[in-house]
């Protein structure tokens, strides 16, 4: 059965061993055990299809894009547009003008409040997040706030690890200029009801930009639906290299937005006297692009397009409650993080073992997980802890591996007795 | 599981369950904040120092098992020795973990139980937050280090 014939019914119907074919760096072992590679939200590894397109560009393609006139530039020219229009396709956007190039998350981030909310942030006005943000969604608001003389208002979540929805609408008021809100969290798994806190900021006239850097890999993301003014994320979380992201922004805020970095490529005209930028997205790409990164994000949004997105949410869904289930069944474990919806992650903690020694003895195991704050020390104060323990699962992922997770921990209740 | 006992051994896990030297001094005449921005160990590190002599030391903290045991075995370990020959120990026992021993050197005793965090690189920070915070206790730093 070839990808594309499998659809999001069929969802029982993903052939695990065959993806994992597809995965080089799944199949090798780690002290001496077979790696079960469970850190997922950290990044994932690469499908042979990503590894190529990389490689045919360095082997066929290589070239600079928009400024030659040869045959070679021609063809990288026309990669690196295609992977716009494919991540454009991928997100439900209109119009692949609506896509910009970044480095990461992190940096669509910093794009957005750089070029669109510093402008407009005048003192006592407010930037407002969730207490769930990853620290790439936390500090360039610090930053932006103190320079501006603005507030940073936070929206509490409760117990579970779900946002505190009545608190919101009491915190967004006349003065909040950009809601920043997490699609899923890295630190909890909570997939956020986004498309209603939108629709809430917006009958304020509040515009909205969403982290999607953990949202993109997991279920089906359509910016049009959920009329998000600015979503982010990063190609390595979702089977794609390090070092190349997207940033969707409405089209209308684009136009009027300032230059995020200047230099080549962003410009159209330039004398000593002065310069005319290019039009979006352009205007927001300077400099020579990372080239294969966007082609190899392409190859990877297209590798999960085979499959369906929903097919995979499945099998991840499934084998998150799998995991659960079994980890809780640990003495001691206690789950960080409890949201009505959950995806892909899984944080929990064990009475009296510190996470960090838990991260040591399941590698011994062969067992790759994050022990640690993962970018959200407030999130981890909010429970009251400094680390968890995060398994979180991909498409690759088996519940042979959630075996071996669980055995690991077993060995971790032997050491520690 | 034989390499994992090399890494947690006994000594060290008694020493994480229950840490000697642990509680906070009110008549420290110094003291430093420790911080290993890596796992979030924290580690603060409380001394009366007396002509040169480390007279009485303890520790607060939150860590893991290796951080923790760690800051418990150094509190007994230094205690009564001066401040030169704290720190000739924390030399050794450094040298120790990354592998450069000179074998002549001090006697490391009780501290020769983390030779095993040699085998795992990235935990050898855990290993060397208190000494790192010892010595910015003894320079007296109201800084907070970092083993970064
Ligand atoms: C929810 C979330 N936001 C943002 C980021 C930052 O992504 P990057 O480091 O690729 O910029 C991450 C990655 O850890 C994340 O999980």
């Amino acid at each position: 059965m070839t990808p594309e014939t499998i659809t999001a019914t069929d969802a029982a119907a993903l052939d695990i061993e065959r993806i994992r074919a597809d995965f080089p760096a799944l199949h090798q072992e780690v002290n001496g055990k077979p790696l079960v590679y469970l850190d997922n939200a950290a990044t994932t590894q690469k499908p042979q299809a990503v590894i190529d397109a990389v490689r045919t560009f360095y082997e066929r393609d290589c070239s600079n894009v928009h400024r030659g006139v040869h045959r070679l530039s021609q063809r990288a020219t026309v990669a690196y547009e295609q992977a716009r229009t494919t991540v454009k396709n991928h997100l439900g956007a209109n119009d692949s003008r609506e896509i910009v190039f970044t480095r990461s998350t992190t940096e669509g981030i910093n794009l957005v409040a750089s070029s669109f909310v510093r402008s407009r942030l005048e003192p006592g006005d407010e930037v407002l997040i969730s207490a769930m943000e990853h620290h790439s969604n936390i500090v360039p608001w610090q930053i932006l706030c103190e320079e501006r003389g603005a507030k940073l208002v936070v929206i509490p979540i409760d117990d579970d690890g779900d946002i505190i929805l009545s608190e919101y609408e009491r915190l967004l008021t006349e003065r909040t200029k950009i809601v920043g809100v997490v699609h899923v969290s890295n630190a909890l798994g909570t997939v956020n009801p986004v498309r209603e806190m939108i629709a809430t900021a917006h009958a304020k006239g509040v515009p909205v930009i969403v982290d999607g850097a953990q949202a993109v890999p997991h279920l089906a993301v359509d910016v049009r639906n959920l009329d998000c003014d600015f979503y982010v994320f990063s190609a390595h979380k979702v089977y794609g290299p390090t070092g190349i992201g997207a940033l969707y922004s409405k089209r209308e805020h684009l136009l009027e937005m300032a230059p995020y970095q200047s230099g080549g490529d962003m410009i159209l005209s330039v004398t000593f006297e002065g310069t005319t930028f290019n039009e979006p997205p352009h205007r927001f790409e300077a400099g020579t692009p990372n080239i294969e990164g966007a082609i190899g994000l392409a190859a990877a949004l297209d590798y999960v397009d085979g499959f369906g997105i929903d097919a995979i949410a499945n099998h991840e869904g499934r084998l998150l409650a799998d995991a659960t289930a079994a980890v809780l069944a640990v003495p001691g474990v206690r789950l960080v993080g409890s949201a009505r919806r959950r995806a892909s992650a899984l944080s929990f903690v064990m009475e009296g073992i510190h996470p960090h020694d838990i991260g040591t003895i399941l590698d011994s195991e062969g067992v790759a997980v994050r022990a640690g704050h993962h970018c959200a020390q407030p999130v981890m104060a909010r429970y009251g802890v400094s680390a968890t323990v995060r398994a979180s699962f991909a498409i690759y992922n088996t519940t042979h591996e959630i075996d071996a997770l669980v055995a690991g921990l077993q060995k971790v209740r032997e050491v520690f007795g | 599981m034989s390499d994992l006992r090399e890494l947690y051994q006994e000594v060290i896990l008694d020493h994480n369950k229950r840490p000697r030297n642990c509680y906070v001094m009110d008549c420290a005449t110094r003291s430093a904040d420790g911080h290993n921005p890596l796992c979030g160990d924290t580690v603060k590190v409380y001394l009366q120092i007396e002509d040169g002599v480390i007279e009485e030391i303890s520790f607060q903290g939150e860590g893991c098992a290796i951080c923790t045991a760690s800051t418990s075995i150094m509190t007994e370990s230094v205690k009564g020795k001066t401040v030169e020959e704290a720190k000739e120990l924390f030399e050794e026992f450094h040298e120790m973990l990354t592998g450069v021993a000179a074998e002549q050197g001090v006697e490391l005793g009780k501290l020769k139980v983390f030779e095993g965090v040699r085998e795992y690189p990235v935990r050898v920070k855990c290993a060397t937050l208190a000494w790192h915070t010892l010595n910015a206790a003894i320079n007296s730093g109201d800084e907070p280090v970092t083993t970064e």
